[in-house]
């Protein structure tokens, strides 16, 4: 044991900065992960639904008689069958209800009219094509800024003449919320008085998190104990236990739920879903286990969208180009329900860190929740909470303001970037950052992509260009994002009342192996690798030795899940709190064994060694035996701690990405020749991990920014339900990227880890389509919308008169 | 997505399937490589009693080199065709468009009789057979004849092909133009063209086809005339008579238009480069 | 609909059940036979997760009835191990090149990946980009699966080499 040296010890363990292999491939690449559809129960039924071809329409019958007579079809739920049980309505995680079934009307075209159990999902699927519905047609807003007019139709009857919703007050039967943040006063008078104005209209277009699984669920009632079972594609299983409990009326106690392998999230899994409720009553009306998994169109057309705001912007600077405010006002449309996933008192989520990685001294925002006939949602689609949004506002904001001052955009960054010394910094809107160094950032990143020599081929192209040799134009995106993620503080972040804390409990045994069971739940992350890495750190086990679980709240402790990228910040705190309960204990162990005092022994990567007699020492090994054959004199057997953490606060990662992307201005195609990506994450826990992270976000940003959306036609009709249209790019497409980072820790987090996963979708997206932007900004586009596909690349050149 | 119940039959020659069509009219289809219909079928928007399976036929799946042509059996797959050394060497342009179908999981089930007789705008291979001055051979119950690939289409999913029949085979004359391409704008590997020109060239002639920039196949006398003549320009404009592309999702007409355009000059300049 | 009689030759055994000749190839392997490597994304031939070896070609199983693959040798990422049992080359170097996270396109992702390598054993970056762009992943980016699959066909090559 002595004669291997201290670096190879730590290695052994593998702990953190390790780029450790993960542990869950060994069974996914052989085909052995568990997820939501390779569960199967004997008896099982099959839940699939009617849904509705009409984005408004009034239901005026349903009948179901011809489908209970399809064979294998055993019932069939509807709204009237929900109504005594007064679960046709749920609530939402916005402090809205939304229809479980159709209950008279439908408000987006796919929404849920009833819901067909059957043998199998083939005889599902006949029922459904069986049920006849009768509808009524009305008239259809998609647009939310019309939903606002005095004549448009009513939506929500059900709720059409309150005048306070659930975030303050209500001015039209169609607007959900308005919520304000910062000095509108203020604002206003720096923006009336400032040497420079840029005012812009920034739209984030409707999307989705389509993760490749799509949402599903089993719910198994078992009659003769009383008790349920519930597997789900759930990113937040305590916090679905809870909410079943409290709208099923079963007692917490009687339920369990499980997360098994989830096949991608990015969100999209973290709401209540009607499949889900249909699926437990199903079970205990017909007393046997039910499954529902959605198909690919149910998934598109109607679990939750992200994005779709309408962000109004105006910046204000000296000519020198130092900001001196920022306003903001958003149009949110939010569909037919306002099924949103933020923290309660945050209506539009952290929209309020729209004055991004700049030291900002006034800013103004305000945002509209608006009802429209699309689907619910607002999820946030690998992003903590709308800071998607606001990084991709501020980031265009920033462009706009340098084409206004015709200054180079790199170098109005670097002027008002918030600087090193000023951490902890204030924001005018209200957050606190924890730590940062942009400026490095900046200018590595810079460096790595020779930026003055990129600069200067693109306007050697520009000529190039203009004299007929070449019909291509090169762009520079830039683009540097603050994240604010680890939700979060108790004292201001809880879902439906819960506060946004996560936990850890480990137990070590005698052994010296140990299992951890975490609030949280991994959806590819590898968390089974990465949070026994902590461990392994911080008590000197050998990650291999860990093994973590997650998902089952009969045995995990409480937690509010994975989202937000918070389970680092927020469990991985945890996990490190746990491990510090257990280590406490140890030392206390070990000064016994040793029989010097406590304070006489200290900690040395795997073992406490007696102080300034490294020779004597013990093992975590022989120090987990001890807790378990010794009886120690003050202290309990067993070596094992639980630990529930509050952050103090948010973390803050950010980062600096850099695009060069090629434009064919005729036929509005692109190439992405370079895509340089700069992560500060704080401390690194496994770098392999953070690179896979970064390639997948920046994939998501990449289709987000360059095809991906929602879209609609006027009628409310869903035009991109399949993968077919909705766009996702093959290996073929996708850029290939370099990664880099610095390393600021987080003061306050026990390790300085900040959480990296959806880093890379917020700060890609605003680097692409600035890319775009940049192409045209020397024939003078200022703004265009995204998503930035073939045509609407066609259409700025065209608009441009390059064409001619 | 589930599909509605069929019965289902596998026969071994086509005489045997054109029985199991005439018997059953319009409950019956058939299916090659089923990679339009079974989509199709599964968001219920074609169902049937009695579907006829055809990969048991043996003559369907051959290719056949003849002094004045080739005959490509309708079973024969995409990959098949990107991996024919013979054919490509003969007809490059058929490899090069075979590779720009879909991807490379559904060109090994995706059959050239498929691609051709299932009247979706969006095939590749209908616009390539008509620049190619192909012929379609059909089998019914009345026995086999021969429709020009330029006569074949009617409007979108319409063809001039009767319930009761069957695709066979495609007949290409011999020899091909040397100079050939395939340009096709797509969004992504697995898409339908934006837009896509097929050019042939070569000997003092030209022929000019498109894909789904119509709601059939395009292929224009006019601006193969042009071209043979020798006016690129010229060719263009009657290309831009002859389509007539629909707004979607992968952009407005007028935007169509103009990738329409810049496909054919690539084509014409990319077929002008190749020509022996 | 009345079922038939369905039966294939899966990963080197024969298997057969009754089924309706709708049942799709990914139901059958799935539900029928308990084979849940192979996963259902999209349901409209374009994700790829339900990639399975039919007669030695890639194909995608949401895609096919069942009664198309009656009598057919259908290989899925359960047969890709060693004959030992142990992970093979290209299950190796996904995890040794972290070309997964969710997992759930990886069954796919890999059984396509097995069947490129044989018909491009020396492939360059762009060859794999092109040979698996029938394979969706929302995790990866891909960068990874591209190392996997070249670091897979080195390994193989080596093997080869060293055999001859």
């Amino acid at each position: 044991m002595n004669d291997i040296t201290l670096e190879e010890r730590t290695r052994n363990l593998q702990g953190l900065g390790s780029s450790r292999k993960r542990v869950e491939d060994v069974r996914f690449t052989q085909g052995k992960g568990n997820y939501i559809d390779d569960i199967k129960i004997d008896g099982m039924l099959f839940g699939d639904f009617v849904r509705s071809p009409y984005a408004h329409a009034r239901v005026t019958g349903v009948d179901t008689e011809a489908a209970l007579k399809v064979p294998g079809v055993l019932a069939v739920l509807t709204a009237d069958d929900l109504k005594p049980l007064n679960l046709h309505w749920m609530p939402t995680l916005a402090g809205d209800t939304q229809m479980v079934l159709a209950d008279g009307k439908v408000l987006f075209q796919g929404q849920e009219v009833a819901f067909v159990v059957a043998a199998d999902r083939y005889a599902a699927a006949d029922g459904v094509e069986a049920v006849e519905v009768e509808y009524e047609e009305l008239p259809v807003v998609t647009d939310p800024f019309k939903a606002l007019s005095p004549d448009a139709p009513v939506l929500r009857e059900d709720i059409k003449d309150r005048t306070e919703g659930a975030h303050g007050p209500v001015r039209h039967h169609n607007h959900i919320f308005t919520w304000e943040q910062g000095d509108k006063d203020a604002t206003e008078k720096v923006l009336a008085e400032a040497d420079v104005m840029a005012e812009e209209m920034v739209y984030y277009h409707r999307t989705h998190p389509c993760p490749l699984e799509t949402c599903g669920c089993v719910a198994s009632m078992d009659k003769v104990n009383g008790k349920l079972t519930l597997y789900g594609t759930f990113q937040a299983p305590h916090a679905i236990r809870t909410v079943v409990s409290l709208i099923s009326g079963i007692a917490e106690h009687n339920i369990r739920v499980i997360s098994p392998d989830i096949g991608g999230g990015f969100g999209n899994k973290v709401g209540a879903y009607s499949g889900y409720v249909c699926s437990v009553v199903a079970s205990i009306v017909t007393g046997k286990p039910v499954k529902w998994v959605e198909d690919r169109m149910d998934n598109l057309m109607s679990t939750a969208f992200a994005r779709d705001y309408w962000m109004q912007g105006k910046i204000a600077a000296t000519k020198d180009g130092k900001i001196t405010g920022l306003w903001c006002h958003t149009t949110a449309d939010h569909g037919g329900f306002d099924a949103c996933a933020d923290p309660t008192k945050f209506p539009a989520g952290f929209m309020n860190i729209c004055t991004g990685s700049y030291d900002i001294p006034v800013a103004y925002l305000s945002v509209d929740g608006v009802y429209t006939n699309k689907a619910p949602g607002g999820v946030a689609y690998r992003c903590s909470f709308r800071v998607t949004e606001a990084a991709y506002f501020i980031e265009r904001m920033i462009e706009v303001l340098a084409i206004r001052l015709d200054m180079d955009a790199a170098e109005l960054r670097r002027i008002n970037f918030i600087g090193k010394d000023q951490f902890p910094y204030q924001s005018a809107l209200g957050w606190e950052y924890d730590s940062g160094d942009y400026h490095a950032a900046w200018e590595k990143a810079l460096d790595a992509v020779d930026y003055t020599g990129l600069r200067k081929e693109q306007a050697q192209r520009l000529e190039d260009f203009k004299a007929g040799k070449t019909r291509k134009l090169l762009g520079i995106g830039l683009a540097h994002f603050t994240e604010i993620v680890g939700a979060g503080p108790v004292k201001n972040c809880d879902i439906l009342g819960l506060g946004m804390f996560d936990s850890c409990e480990i137990r070590i045994h005698p052994t010296g192996s140990a299992i951890a069971r975490l609030g949280t739940i991994s959806q590819g992350q590898g968390h089974a690798t990465t949070f026994a890495q902590i461990i392994a750190s911080e008590i000197g086990i050998p990650a291999d030795d860990i093994t973590l679980e997650e998902g089952d709240t009969d045995t995990a402790p409480y937690g509010l899940g994975t989202y937000g990228s918070r389970s680092t910040p927020v469990a991985g705190a945890a996990t490190a709190m746990a491990s510090r309960k257990i280590m406490a204990k140890a030392q206390m162990i070990a000064a016994y064994l040793l029989e010097v005092h406590d304070n006489d022994v200290e900690f040395e990567v795997d073992r406490f060694v007696v102080k300034g007699a490294p020779e004597r020492f013990k093992t975590m090994k022989e120090i987990a035996f001890a807790a378990y054959n010794q009886a120690i004199p003050g202290l309990e057997p067993g070596l094992e701690a639980v630990s529930y953490y509050d952050p103090p606060n948010m973390t803050y990662p950010f980062g600096a990405y850099i695009c060069a992307m090629e434009i064919d201005v005729d036929t509005g195609e692109h190439e992405i020749r370079q895509f340089y990506a700069l992560d500060d994450c704080g401390t690194r826990i496994n770098p392999m991990i953070i690179d896979g992270q970064v390639h997948g976000g920046a994939t998501e940003g990449y289709a987000i920014a360059m095809g991906q959306e929602i879209a609609y036609d006027e009628m409310g009709n869903h035009m991109t339900a399949t993968l077919m249209d909705f766009f996702l790019p093959t290996a073929w497409e996708t850029p290939v990227y370099v990664t880099d980072h610095t390393v600021t820790p987080s003061p306050h987090h026990p390790i300085g880890a900040k959480g990296v996963g959806e880093s890379p979708n917020v700060g890609s997206v605003p680097a692409f389509s600035n890319a775009v932007h940049d192409a045209f900004r020397p024939f003078g586009l200022v703004q265009s919308h995204m998503p930035h596909d073939h045509w609407r690349i066609w259409k700025i050149a065209d608009d441009l008169g390059l064409h001619q | 997505m589930i599909p509605s119940g069929f019965e289902y039959h596998r026969p071994e020659n086509v005489s045997s399937a054109v029985e199991i069509l005439k018997k059953h009219g319009d409950d019956a289809r058939v299916i090659a490589g089923g990679h339009s219909l079974v989509p199709l079928m599964k968001l219920r928007m074609a169902e049937m009693a009695h579907l006829v399976d055809l990969q048991e036929i043996a003559e369907l799946r051959r290719i056949s080199f003849n002094r004045d042509n080739v005959v490509i059996g309708a079973m024969t797959t995409q990959a098949e065709i990107v991996s024919n050394g013979q054919l490509s060497s003969l007809i490059p342009i058929l490899r090069e468009t075979a590779l720009l179908i879909s991807d490379p999981q559904v060109r090994n089930m995706g059959t050239m009789g498929g691609n051709v007789a299932h009247g979706d705008p969006g095939n590749d291979m209908p616009a390539v057979m008509q620049c190619l001055d192909a012929g379609y051979t059909l089998s019914g119950p009345d026995g086999t004849r021969t429709v020009k690939a330029r006569d074949f289409y009617e409007s979108a999913y319409f063809t001039v092909r009767s319930d009761d029949e069957i695709l066979t085979g495609i007949t290409i004359p011999m020899p091909v133009m040397s100079g050939y391409a395939y340009e096709k704008q797509k969004r992504k590997i697995g898409d339908y063209a934006i837009a896509a020109a097929a050019v042939l060239i070569g000997d003092g002639k030209a022929s000019v086809a498109f894909t789904n920039l119509s709601d059939t196949p395009v292929w224009s006398a006019s601006a193969s005339r042009a071209l043979a003549s020798g006016s690129i320009e010229q060719c263009v404009d009657c290309a831009m008579d002859a389509i007539e592309p629909q707004s979607d999702i992968r952009g407005p007409a007028e935007f169509k238009k103009h990738v329409a355009k810049v496909v054919l000059r690539r084509a014409i300049h990319k077929a002008m480069e190749r020509t022996k | 609909m009345s079922k038939m009689h369905v039966k294939l030759n899966l990963n080197g055994r024969e298997v057969e059940d009754l089924a309706e000749p709708r049942t799709l190839l990914i139901h059958f392997l799935r539900e029928n036979l308990n084979v849940t490597g192979p996963h259902i994304g999209c349901e409209t031939s374009h994700c790829g997760a339900c990639t399975v070896d039919m007669n030695g070609k890639s194909v995608k199983s949401c895609t096919i009835f069942v009664a198309q693959s009656n009598g057919a040798d259908v290989t899925t990422v359960e047969g890709l191990a060693n004959p030992d049992g142990s992970p093979g080359v290209l299950q190796e170097m996904f995890r040794e090149h972290h070309g997964l996270q969710c997992g759930f396109c990886t069954p796919g992702m890999i059984t396509r990946a097995h069947r490129f390598l044989q018909e491009c054993p020396n492939p360059t970056e762009e060859e794999v980009r092109f040979g698996m762009a029938g394979n969706l992943c929302r995790c990866t980016g891909y960068q990874n699966i591209v190392k996997a699959v070249m670091a897979a066909a080195d390994q193989i090559n080596s093997q080869k080499e060293a055999v001859t």
